[in-house]
């Protein structure tokens, strides 16, 4: 194959087919791009976040109120060679008053192995679920749904490898597999000597007509966990205990997406469709962890679940609205309920929902404003919350993934 | 254990003999392409169209059945000049298709085999959507197309060589109903010398340098921004100093600010084909030209 490449380049010199000049802006220079996010956040709600049934980890809650910065990002990336292509996402914020700088993502991937076959390595977020691949700023709302805050935190990433073929068939097939570390919640302790966490993933997808395109998912992620910590609950501000789970994980889940713009033209009018249902085992034990020598523990065998449904209509050039449902359901038992409770285990007889609204404007592709309402029935009050954020992109921004 | 599927799945990836193409698999960006390919490579070629005259070339989503084939692919054949570059990128990457990369035979970029317009001296993103590598929308002007059609050919016999005999002469006689049809067209617009249009986009500097047609202004406020009032109006004031004959937009383009700024100034509003399906009767590059002199001299008489 290599060898008729190279004939055929010779055979092009040979007759004397060089291109005016190459059309395409390539430079040395890797593509920088920022995004910035800011926002302004109003709860009714005074008490601490919870997600009863969930311990909660990661980047889960409900954010900060008032004036804030969102997730303002610095990514690098190009073509490494004709095999390799590398990117870097830093994301840079303040935590408790420090700007802290954190590798968000650091990958390469490879370009030319061939035959469908695509290698990833690095940092990178987990191609589980429709959501989990994108990075917040193309997300439809300004917040994860719940089943992600309430299983990932947010979003599911990690260090490894990443595996993927796509079929060579009419209907779009993509089948992968990840090895990574499971070190990041909501694996914990990287286990088997730090790849404790594996996952697999298939995708289908194709068009209905001109007007329509949709794809389905399959995931599955598993990891044996050792000492996962989490926030946890706060009732009595007693001894900060903090809770930590050691056990196996495995979650599933099947996603969809749906959209359509009449005659395949999206620029004028287009409607989105898209959801996404999770179910998580979780066996093992639980124990408070108070730096005492024999902290309460209990066994713990739980089941989270929860999906989401979201619809999003651009109706004019740069407008759109959305509309989101989120509920999540969890069945945990243990030896110990007292224990669980005091995790964050026990659901209280609660099941969270949330509906939220959006509405956003787009001047560019590179700039949108975005004003959202929520009914957040999450936890025991309901909470009501407006955000209103605004988005930009500067520098040379890479297509976005279905 | 749970990797023996994904394993077996991968080896059989690799396993798979290249299917044995009696056929050259070409996906070609834009429906001028696969027009052209169709053309020079007749039944030697498989063609099909990422995007129809219904569609902005510039937004097209990287959508699954497109992955899909841009993963059989065996030839790309594209505008280029960063048109696709909000989603072409995006396909080649995820499909792990070697052979269709940048750089590679299996990618053929149109705009690169001719001298393009609109090359800005400084690009600038407040300057609207501007392609630093010139205007892509070369295939409206029939000389240039000419030149393209010329590198698009010697592609095919390099992916196909024994085919080779059957690309050249299916291009010679390409060649020469190409140019009768050019030496008809330029008879036939003769009168178009000098016309004066506003256009929505920036699609037809190509055929306004082949026809000598001037372009007075455009609905696109930046090129890429849909229009506004205050643009219209801004507009209207020039077209009043110095008149212009008409409006052209196409079907991918929303007709309103067109037909708005015909009330304003009552110059009338014309739609173009642009590419091959745009109109009823374009079915080939042939017609698309036809259709495209005929809409512009009925506005002339």
């Amino acid at each position: 194959m290599i060898k008729r490449i190279s004939h055929i380049s010779t055979l092009s010199l040979v007759l004397g087919l060089t291109p005016v000049y190459a059309a395409e802006s390539e430079s040395f220079n890797p593509a920088i791009s920022l995004i910035l996010d800011g926002r302004f956040s109003a709860y009714e709600n005074e008490t601490d976040y919870e997600l009863p049934g969930f311990m909660l980890g990661g980047e889960a809650g409900r954010g900060e109120e008032g004036f804030h910065l969102g997730h303002n990002e610095l990514a690098i990336s190009a073509n490494v060679d004709d095999m390799f292509y590398g990117k870097m996402t830093a994301v840079i914020a303040d935590h408790e008053g420090e700007t802290e700088v954190e590798l968000e993502e650091a990958y390469i991937e490879t370009l030319a192995l061939g035959n469908g076959l695509t290698v990833k390595g690095g940092r990178f977020f987990s191609a589980i679920g429709y959501l989990n691949q994108q990075h917040p700023h193309a997300w439809d709302f300004s917040d994860a749904p719940l089943i992600y805050r309430g299983l990932f935190g947010d979003q599911l990433r990690d260090d490894g490898l990443q595996i993927s073929w796509v079929a060579p068939t009419e209907l779009y097939l993509k089948l992968g597999g990840e090895i990574t570390r499971g070190e990041r919640f909501p694996a914990g302790g990287a286990s088997h000597g730090g790849a404790g966490a594996n996952s697999l993933f298939a995708k289908i997808g194709g068009d209905i007509g001109e007007s329509q395109a949709w794809q389905v998912g399959l995931s599955h992620w598993q990891a044996d966990i050792e000492n996962r910590t989490s926030g946890g609950h706060h009732h009595d501000g007693g001894a900060h205990e903090i809770p930590t789970y050691t056990g196996d994980s495995r979650i599933s889940g099947i996603d969809f997406v749906w959209k359509w713009a009449p005659q395949g033209n999206a620029s004028e009018r287009n409607l989105k469709l898209q959801g996404e249902y999770f179910i998580r085992d979780e066996e093992g034990t639980v124990v408070m962890d108070d730096g005492s020598v024999t902290p309460e523990s209990t066994t713990y065998d739980g089941e989270q679940k929860g999906w989401y449904l979201q619809a999003v209509y651009q109706f004019i050039p740069r407008w759109r609205v959305g509309l989101r449902y989120d509920r999540l359901d969890s069945d945990n038992r243990g030896s110990d309920q007292a224990v669980l409770a005091e995790a964050g285990l026990d659901n209280e007889g609660h099941t969270p929902e949330r509906l939220t609204l959006m509405g956003d404007y787009s001047h560019s592709e590179y700039s949108r404003v975005r004003l959202q309402y929520a009914k957040d029935d999450s936890y025991e009050d309901t909470d009501n919350i407006l955000t209103l954020q605004y988005i930009m992109s500067l520098g040379p921004h890479g297509a976005h993934q279905f | 254990m749970k990797y023996t599927l994904c394993l077996v799945l991968i080896v059989m990836g690799i396993g798979l003999p290249q299917i044995a193409f009696s056929q050259l698999n070409i996906f070609a960006c834009e429906p001028e392409w696969a027009s052209l390919v169709k053309e020079l490579g007749g039944d030697r070629v498989l063609t099909t169209s990422a995007t129809t005259a219904h569609q902005d070339p510039h937004r097209i989503e990287a959508r699954p059945s497109l992955i899909a084939k841009v993963r059989r692919a065996d030839l790309l054949v594209c505008s280029g000049a960063e048109l696709e570059i909000g989603w072409l990128p995006m396909l080649q990457r995820q499909a792990g298709n070697r052979k269709v990369l940048a750089g590679q035979t299996g990618y053929f970029e149109a705009a690169q085999w001719v001298d393009r317009l609109g090359i800005p001296e400084k690009v600038d993103r407040s300057m609207g959507d501007v392609h630093a590598s010139g205007n892509p929308h070369v295939h409206l002007d029939p000389r240039r197309l000419l030149q393209i059609a010329s590198a698009l050919n010697e592609r095919l016999i390099s992916l196909d060589p024994s085919n080779a005999q059957y690309y050249q002469s299916r291009f010679a006689d390409f060649k020469h109903r190409w140019q009768l049809a050019m030496e008809r067209w330029q008879r036939l617009a003769e009168p178009l010398k000098g016309m004066r249009l506003v256009v929505h986009h920036q699609d037809w500097d190509y055929l306004f340098d082949w026809l000598h047609i001037e372009k007075v202004g455009a609905l696109e406020p930046k090129p890429g921004l849909p229009t506004s009032a205050g643009h219209l109006a801004k507009l209207k004031h020039t077209l009043t100093e110095m008149p212009a004959s008409a409006i052209v937009y196409t079907h991918y383009q929303n007709p309103k600010a067109a037909k708005r700024l015909s009330q304003l100034t009552g110059i009338v509003a014309v739609e173009l084909p642009y590419t091959v399906g745009g109109g009823e009767g374009v079915t080939d590059l042939f017609t698309l030209f036809d259709e495209t002199l005929k809409r512009l001299l009925k506005v002339k008489s």
